[in-house]
């Protein structure tokens, strides 16, 4: 696709370029063949009948507009969306605390902050979300909130300890010469610059959490799964397909939405840095820094 | 603890389901993820599509969903009735699972600079010659740490099936949990220490294998 992933492949020449062609038309064939004998498969089971109409005109006296309504606010805003909007400050502001204390001169602060990440980034969401609710009594939400800020505390502070690791080490060696203290360079000079670099890769965790907010549905949290499950057990089986992708969709569309954003950013930071590394040039007196120390 | 000695024979069926779930979905799931790889890196446009559209799709969609998708909506949709309990964790995870080992490894080969497939053709090598002596020993350490990453993941994601009829490690801590209002910590505690003998070593093996890395390049 992209221009890299050709770099396996030499530039055909004629014969190769008919042969793509070939297989092309092939391949074409075979997966179209397949989605069409899938479509008359499903249609033989009945599957393209006025079940599909739940999606837009209703049924058993829901309007389609109840049911999108239940499907994005009762499931996706209140439910899914709402887990992740109280988890995520909670792990941004631990993470950070993980992540100083993981610097920290003393062993004492360091070494439980190492276990720590390396525990509970071992340890399933599930079963953290399980000890909140039977352990510590905690409501659905709770635990389901419990769950997500434990793990991506831990994953978050590793991905930041990278981040770090990947400044020159310049940086911090400035930052404690002109007199700050350590926890000030770190504070002032090391994390900004990380958070910076793994901005990207912070995103995605956002997809990762978004995603496991959907355990709270075997925990009987209210989320969007769990809504979807009450549709089609009130519509009836009929309904289940159409319902299921309905919330698949709304998934996809979610995580989709969020992966373009820090997609967007990586351009946005790369030209950033571009021009930086080109007004530096100008600079006599960084012109001898050499090339390629920056980060990334 | 107690609870989890006096039923250490149900712990251990646990576990080993676990693993079973864990090993077997996660050959499977290499297997497609390399087959999905391959795909994405092709010449040839529809088998880029197709694995681009099933990546994207799955890799955005909830294990939770795609177990709930697999119970409830695949007999209608396919026709395809899958037995409740290991075999449909273990179809539900290879699906899942394979999206990130697809991408581990694709990240993997585009890190290979484009000079060296470059030379290797230009000395002389055929396409697989210059895939397996000089792009994959070089993607092979760029994927290592990312791919083991997938599989802790992996394993971590094996108590979804807990939610469906499935007996394995955090169904069990759940059970024996309920039973056992007294030692519910020291329940918990061990079962989570099941989890960190399988991915502990992982992790940290990853993380040497890092610091390897990064000293010789």
């Amino acid at each position: 696709m992209s221009e890299k992933q050709q770099v396996l492949y030499d530039v055909p020449g004629p014969k190769a370029i008919v042969r793509d062609k070939i297989y092309t038309v092939v391949f074409s064939v075979v997966i179209l063949g397949g989605l069409a004998w899938f479509a008359i498969d499903a249609y033989q089971r009945g599957l393209f009948d006025d079940r599909w109409q739940v999606l837009w005109d209703g049924a058993k006296g829901f309007s389609g507009l109840e049911v999108w309504n239940r499907l994005l606010w009762d499931g996706l805003v209140l439910g899914t969306l709402k887990a992740v909007a109280i988890a995520v400050p909670i792990v941004a502001v631990l993470a950070l605390v993980l992540t100083i204390a993981r610097q920290a001169p003393s062993r004492w602060v360091k070494w439980p902050a190492y276990g720590f990440t390396h525990v509970f980034r071992g340890i399933p969401v599930l079963l953290i979300i399980y000890f909140g609710v039977i352990a510590l009594n905690l409501k659905p939400l709770w635990a389901v909130v419990l769950g997500l800020v434990v793990y991506n505390t831990a994953v978050v502070a590793e991905i930041l300890r990278a981040g770090i690791a990947a400044l020159p080490r310049g940086q911090k060696e400035a930052g404690l010469s002109v007199g700050l203290s350590p926890l000030a360079t770190m504070m002032r000079i090391q994390l900004p610059q990380a958070i910076r670099i793994m901005l990207p890769a912070l995103i995605s965790q956002i997809v990762v959490l978004l995603k496991d907010t959907s355990l709270g549905f075997i925990i009987g949290y209210v989320e969007l799964l769990t809504v979807t499950k009450t549709l089609y057990n009130f519509f009836g089986n009929s309904y289940v397909v159409p319902l299921i992708l309905a919330a698949a969709v709304i998934y996809i569309t979610v995580n989709m939405a969020v992966s373009s954003l820090a997609t967007w950013l990586e351009g946005r930071l790369r030209r950033a840095r571009r021009q930086v590394t080109a007004g530096e040039q100008d600079d006599p007196l960084v012109a001898g820094t050499p090339a390629g120390q920056g980060p990334l | 603890m107690g609870a989890l000695i006096e039923n250490s024979d149900l712990l251990w069926r646990a576990f080993t389901t676990t693993l079973w779930i864990a090993v077997a979905a996660g050959v499977l799931a290499f297997v497609w993820g390399v087959t999905l790889a391959a795909f994405r890196a092709s010449p040839v446009a529809p088998l880029r599509t197709f694995a681009t559209a099933y990546v994207t799709v799955v890799r955005n969609t909830p294990l939770t969903l795609i177990f709930l998708f697999m119970l409830n909506a695949a007999p209608q949709l396919f026709g395809l009735v899958v037995p409740l309990g290991v075999p449909m964790a273990i179809l539900s995870m290879t699906l899942y699972t394979a999206t990130f080992v697809c991408e581990a490894i694709r990240s993997g080969i585009n890190s290979v600079g484009v000079g060296q497939a470059e030379a290797a053709r230009s000395v002389g090598l055929t396409f697989v010659q210059t895939l397996s002596l000089v792009v994959l020993p070089q993607a092979f350490r760029s994927v290592i740490p990312p791919l083991i990453n997938v599989y802790i993941a992996h394993i971590k994601n094996t108590s979804v099936a807990a939610g469906f009829a499935t007996t394995e490690l955090v169904a069990v801590a759940n059970r024996l949990a309920n039973g056992n209002p007294g030692d519910v910590v020291g329940i918990f505690a061990g079962v989570g220490l099941a989890f960190l003998v399988m991915t502990l070593p992982l992790s940290i093996t990853a993380e040497s294998f890092e610091s390897k890395v990064a000293v010789a390049r």
